[in-house]
Parts: C-alpha cells; structure tokens; sequence
C-alpha cells in the first residue's frame, strides 16, 4: 500500500492508497521504502519543539501527519498572522518541508482547512462559524475511515449536507463521535491541546490552591515565578531570549503568553515588566489553576555581556527598551537603516536589527538626498528642453510649478546584473525648486535621447526640507 | 531681549514654589546668539516636549520639519528612537543632516495611539539621547503624559505633528503642553552666482515658548552636523563659513 508519494512520484502516477506493487509496475526503478512509523512520529515531534521555540508557547503533534499551534498571544512578534503563516510556510519550505496551513478558531476547523482548502496558506475570518467548513469533503472532520465510508453511502459528500441534518438519528446510527467532532470544529465544544514540554527546558511552575484572576494577583505570582527561573537560568549560564507564561484555567483551557527578547537576558526586573505589560491580554476566566513558566528558548549569557559592555563605551545600553517595543509593536517594525552600496534611490536602505553591531557606514553624501521619498515615483507633467536640462514647469497632483532653480542632471543607471531589462535603463535626476521655495527630487526616465534607455516620461520621487 | 533681573528674581521665586529645579535643566541651544536669546533658558530645554510642524504642503509631507528635528536630535548624544507611521522617510537624508544611521532605531506604529505610547516608553526609558514622534493628533492629557515622562528622564521629546489632509492643520492651534512649538516652511533657497540650488532656506517660526515669546528667523537648512546657520546678507557673514560650503544639501 503506497502512504506517501513525492512530486515527481506523483507526476508518473502514483497514487496514495494504491497497492505498492501496482506502483513498482506502474514506474520504473521506483524508489520504495518502507513505512517507519516511529519514525514519522520523531520527526514530528522534532518539528513541534521548532515550532515551539521559534513560533508559539502551545504546539502540539496532530499525528499523522500534522502539528497543532495555538498562535494567540504569540503571531505579534511575527507581523500578524498572515505574515507569521507565509513566513513558516517558506522557512520550512528552505529545509525541504512541503507544507500547508490555516488559522482558523478551532482546531477541528483549522485542521480541516489546512488538509482541504489551503493552497498553501490561509487565514479563516475571527468568528467565521460553520460557512468556511461547508464546502469541505467529510474526511476533513477526523472521523474513522468506515464511519466516512458508510457517511457516503447514505448520501452525504460535505460537512455541509450534515450540518443540515438534525442531530440524534445521526448519532443513534454513528454513536456520539460525530457529533463530537462536529461540535469542535464549530467551537461548541471544547477542544484543549495537550502543549509539549520537552523536559531539556527550563521550567518552573505554581499551582493555586484558589484559582486566581485578578491582574494584580497574577502579576504578584509572575514576579516570583521570574525569581525563581532566573535562578534557575543563572546556575546553568543561560539568558532567556524566549519565554512563554501558560496559564491553565479552571474550565481546562490554556491562556498563553510570549515574550522575546533581542539578546539573551536574565534580569528579574526586566523579564517581569516585559510579562506584566501582556497581562491584559490574558482572560482569566473563571480563574487560573496553574501559572508556569518557560525559557523556551535560552542562549549561553556571559559571552554576549561582555560584547555590550565593549560595544556600550559610555552611551547607554538601550535593549531593554527595544525588548519592550518590540513585544508591543511586532519584530518587524523596529529597525535600524544601513546603507546599501547602489545608486539607485528606492535599493539604497535596508533594515537592520535594531540591536544589531554598528557598522559605522554611511551613504555618500556629495548629493543632497530629499527627506521624504515616495514609495513609488509619481508622473508628472512637464514642459522641458531635451536633453539635458531640467524642465522648466512640471504639474504634480493637479498643481502646476515653475520651476525657478534647478541642479541636475545626477544620472543614475540601471543595475543590469539584477535585471536584463536594466541593463539600458538610465534615469537623470534633478532637485528642482519652484516659485514658492519647495523643492522636489524629480527623474527623466531616459537620457532623452536613446528610447532604450527609458520611456522618456518624468516622475517625481521625493521631498527636500 | 535684555535681561530684567526684577522679573529673573520673580521668575526664580515662582520656580522655588512650584518645587521644580527647572535652573538645574540643561538645555541643547542652536549655536545661534539670536535664536537662542529667544528662549528660555538659552535653547531647547531637554527632558521636555517640542513641537514641530510644517507650514504649507509641510503639513502633509512633513520634508522639512523632520529635517529640523533630525538636527536637533543629531546634537544629542545616544541613541535616537524615531516613531513613524508612514514608511517614506529616506534615512540617506537623515544621513546628510547629521543623524548616523547606525544611532537611529525606527518603530513602525500602525497609529496616533500606538506612536504616542512608543513615546512615551522611550521617553520614560532615559537612555535615549532624544526622541522623535510623527503624529497628527496631539491633545493635552496625551502631551502632559509626555512631558512628564521627559522631565522625568531628561530626554529630549519631539512630536512632529504631520497630518493627513491640509485642512487637518488647523489642529495645531489647540494648546498643548509641549514646552515649544515650532513651524518650519519652506523658503527660496538663496541665489547662487550660477545655475543651481544653493543651499536651502527655512522660514522658522516659533509659535510658542513657555515662559518666553514668540518669534519668526529665517535660517539656513541643517549643515551635515545638524546646526543650523542665519543667512550671510542678514549677519553680513556667513554664520559659520564652514557650513556654507558643506552644507550646501537638504
């Protein structure tokens, strides 16, 4: 019985669930090799502790084939979820995994999404309800393979035409699972995941005797919990750069927090500011049984002190507060500029780690550079003397200018090592300033002469102080 | 203005009940005797709030007056937090006016509330040598919260109040708690001998100072050290002869 094909498998034909030997006759020289299920199961795992340490505070296996993660409280530090879903998708892509992916609000949902309608990714709408789940086969509802089966012999395709049908002859004929299942995949039942706690990570944990839910309550236990791991953390020589706070409610649900950091830290003050300033976000319920905490990822520290120490030279050291900001505003959206070595504008800049080395470069600066740069040139109307000299009035979102003074023209050329469409493409800049003082960076697209060289038009690309 | 030690003595004592060793503030002056003569203190107080703007079209895109706010955060030492919510500053600019990259951390804020509370985090944080924010809307209660915080640490703050629309602008009248508040417009740049932009020109308005009065100067552009300089025909010399021919950029 074939379980698995590859790519180019599958283009010669071969299918999941036909005979082995069908295949072997099907192909030749088929490379065939034998089902490891505790295998599978390993791998899986491995890739639940990557996900782990890298994506969200509660992953768990979804044997066979899948892994669960509940991203709340953790899909801010990657830019939202869709960006958090396309990144995972690609990085596991890079080692040679091929996977899909959904969000969804329930894990019956999600799983079903995932196998069924992600191509390779997508995101459910908060609160979609039964609409998405519809239009899906009945093998998206995790149910046993004879219940599917006999399902279909009476008729029913999608999880819609179920939906339809009242509940207790379904049950009476199929016992209580598919009623079940169905439940969880619409949220009306609960459905924990059994998170995995590798037990090579630091870990400390408080359970109450009184469930509590008061925010200051809960701050008071972080506090000491930070202590205790901090301890922990110290005797092995370790800095947290990932932690995750999981509160168990009394109703069996988990409320996950995650916290990173850009450098390995184990200060107590620091790692419990940066936990308090997420107690909002938890909703204790009914109130919290269990409170723990984990480093789930942590780096060796006191060679990286050393590094800020050396690199600080009397100005103060400010990851502390990049730690904060990014926990409140994404990775993604703290970062430091360096130079790129090209003349062309817009390829100039690129973002860097905030906490990043100094790399005391700068651009070069014999020619003044506008403050604001639009994100893509504008066209402009112009009236100008080719093919060298700046035009002498240009109209740009419906006002007209004349343009008074101008220097020019700095000719940038295309990078023809990008792009073979490049390799002619020439644009001629100008700083021009009009009647009332504003100055404007404006191009010809061209040299004014050769048509190879760009279609000729002006753009205006930016704004002088 | 010419110092009136009745009122100096007045203002000491005023300062004495309010409990604030505002004397002990430092402040960070532009370099220029007549500027800096304007306020108190004899030039930007740090640990407080600032407020600039642009004037016309600067309203909305905001060119010039992050140049001069770049300026005055290029004359502080440590690291410079600048929250945005628009990605078009062109840090090469930053570059020009002194700023190093490699001291500028950027924040992309979704929102005037996001970028209001980055603000204030950095402010609150004092080892930041200054921090500039881009924000439309500014009220009383959000600018107080700020100017605590900077008065707290001793950071320079500075809200760069851009907005969407042109008519949005007219927000910069209502009273903030901000210590000044600056307009930036642009102005022909002087005349050169030959064809050309010479070096770029602002009319610097400032709108209100506590405990000192407002006043318009035409300046010169920031140089590649962030100092701004007052046009050669009104000094009869170049302020600083240097600046004239480094700084010849926007």
């Amino acid at each position: 019985m074939v379980l698995a094909v590859d790519a180019a498998a599958q283009a010669a034909g071969v299918r999941v669930g036909m005979p082995a030997t069908k295949a072997r006759v099907l192909v030749q020289g088929l490379i065939v090799q034998d089902h490891d299920a505790v295998g599978d199961v390993q791998s899986l795992d491995r890739l639940a502790l990557w996900m782990l340490q890298r994506y969200a505070p509660i992953v768990a296996a979804d044997p066979p084939d899948g892994l669960v993660i509940d991203s709340t409280g953790a899909d801010h530090l990657h830019g939202g979820e869709e960006a958090m879903l396309a990144g995972l998708i690609d990085r596991l892509a890079a080692s040679g995994v091929q996977a899909r992916a959904a969000i969804a609000d329930t894990w019956g949902a999600a799983h079903a999404l995932a196998r069924y309608a992600a191509k390779p990714a997508l995101v459910a709408p908060a609160g979609h309800g039964s609409a998405v789940l519809a239009g899906l086969p009945l093998a998206a509802l995790r149910l046993p393979a004879d219940m599917i089966a006999a399902l279909h012999v009476l008729g029913f395709e999608r999880i819609g035409d179920l939906l339809a049908q009242p509940r207790a002859p379904l049950t009476l004929r199929f016992g209580p699972q598919l009623g079940r299942r169905i439940d969880q995949a619409l949220g009306a039942l609960s459905e924990p995941i059994d998170p995995i706690r590798p037990d090579e990570l630091i870990q400390v944990k408080r359970n109450f005797a009184e469930p509590i839910g008061a925010a200051e309550t809960i701050a008071r236990y972080i506090g000491k919990l930070v202590v205790q791991l901090c301890a922990e953390l110290e005797a092995k020589g370790l800095g947290a750069k990932r932690l995750d706070l999981i509160c168990h409610r009394v109703d069996n649900r988990l409320q996950a927090v995650r916290v990173g950091t850009a450098m390995p830290v184990r200060d107590v003050k620091r790692l419990t500011r940066l936990l308090t300033d997420k107690i909002e976000t938890i909703e204790p319920g009914f109130g919290i049984e269990i409170l723990s905490l984990t480093a789930t990822l942590a780096e060796p520290l006191s060679e990286k002190q050393t590094l800020t120490a050396m690199v600080d030279d009397g100005v103060p050291d400010v990851s502390d507060l990049v730690d904060t900001l990014i926990n409140r505003v994404g990775e993604r959206s703290l970062y430091r500029a360096a130079p790129i070595a090209t003349e062309v504008p817009e390829r100039s800049v690129r973002r860097i780690a905030p906490m990043a080395p100094d790399t005391g470069a700068t651009w070069p600066g014999h020619w003044p550079r506008p403050s604001r740069l639009l994100a893509s040139p504008e066209p402009i109307e112009t009236m100008a003397l080719l093919p060298d000299h700046p035009p002498v009035a240009f109209t740009w979102r419906g006002i007209r200018r004349r343009v008074r003074h101008a220097d020019g023209p700095e000719r940038i050329r295309g990078e023809w090592w990008r792009r073979d469409a490049e390799l002619t493409a020439v644009r001629d800049y100008f700083r021009v300033e009009d009647d009332a003082g504003e100055r404007y960076w404006i191009f010809r697209s061209g040299d004014g002469e050769d048509p190879n060289s760009g279609s000729q038009r002006w753009f205006l690309h930016g704004v002088f102080g | 203005m010419r110092p009136e030690p009745a009122i100096e003595s007045l203002r000491a004592q005023i300062e004495k009940i309010e409990g604030r060793s505002r004397r002990l503030k430092s402040v960070l002056p532009f370099g220029i005797a007549d500027i800096d003569s304007r306020l108190p203190g004899g030039g930007l107080t740090l640990g407080a709030l600032h407020e600039i703007a642009g004037g016309g079209n600067g309203a909305v895109d905001g060119a010039a007056a992050a140049l001069f706010a770049a300026g005055v955060a290029a004359r502080t030492r440590g690291k410079v937090l600048w929250v945005i919510t628009r990605p078009d500053l062109f840090a090469p600019a930053l570059a020009q006016a002194g700023l190093a990259p490699d001291r500028v951390i950027y924040v992309e804020a979704g929102n005037d509330k996001t970028v209001l509370a980055c603000i204030e985090e950095g402010l609150r944080h004092g080892g930041l040598g200054a921090v500039v924010g881009e924000v439309a809307r500014l009220d009383m209660t959000a600018s107080r919260r700020l100017q605590l915080c900077a008065e707290g640490s001793g950071t320079i703050g500075i809200a760069l109040r851009r907005w969407r629309r042109q008519t949005d602008a007219s927000d910069f009248g209502q009273p903030t708690a901000a210590a000044t508040r600056w307009r930036v417009s642009v102005m022909p740049s002087a005349a050169l001998p030959v064809p050309g932009v010479g070096r770029h020109r602002w009319l610097l308005e400032l709108i209100r100072a506590r405990a000192g009065e407002s006043a318009d100067f035409e300046v010169e552009a920031c140089d590649d050290s962030g100092r701004l300089a007052l046009p050669a025909e009104l000094v009869h010399r170049p302020a600083s002869a240097e600046g004239w021919r480094r700084g010849a950029s926007g």
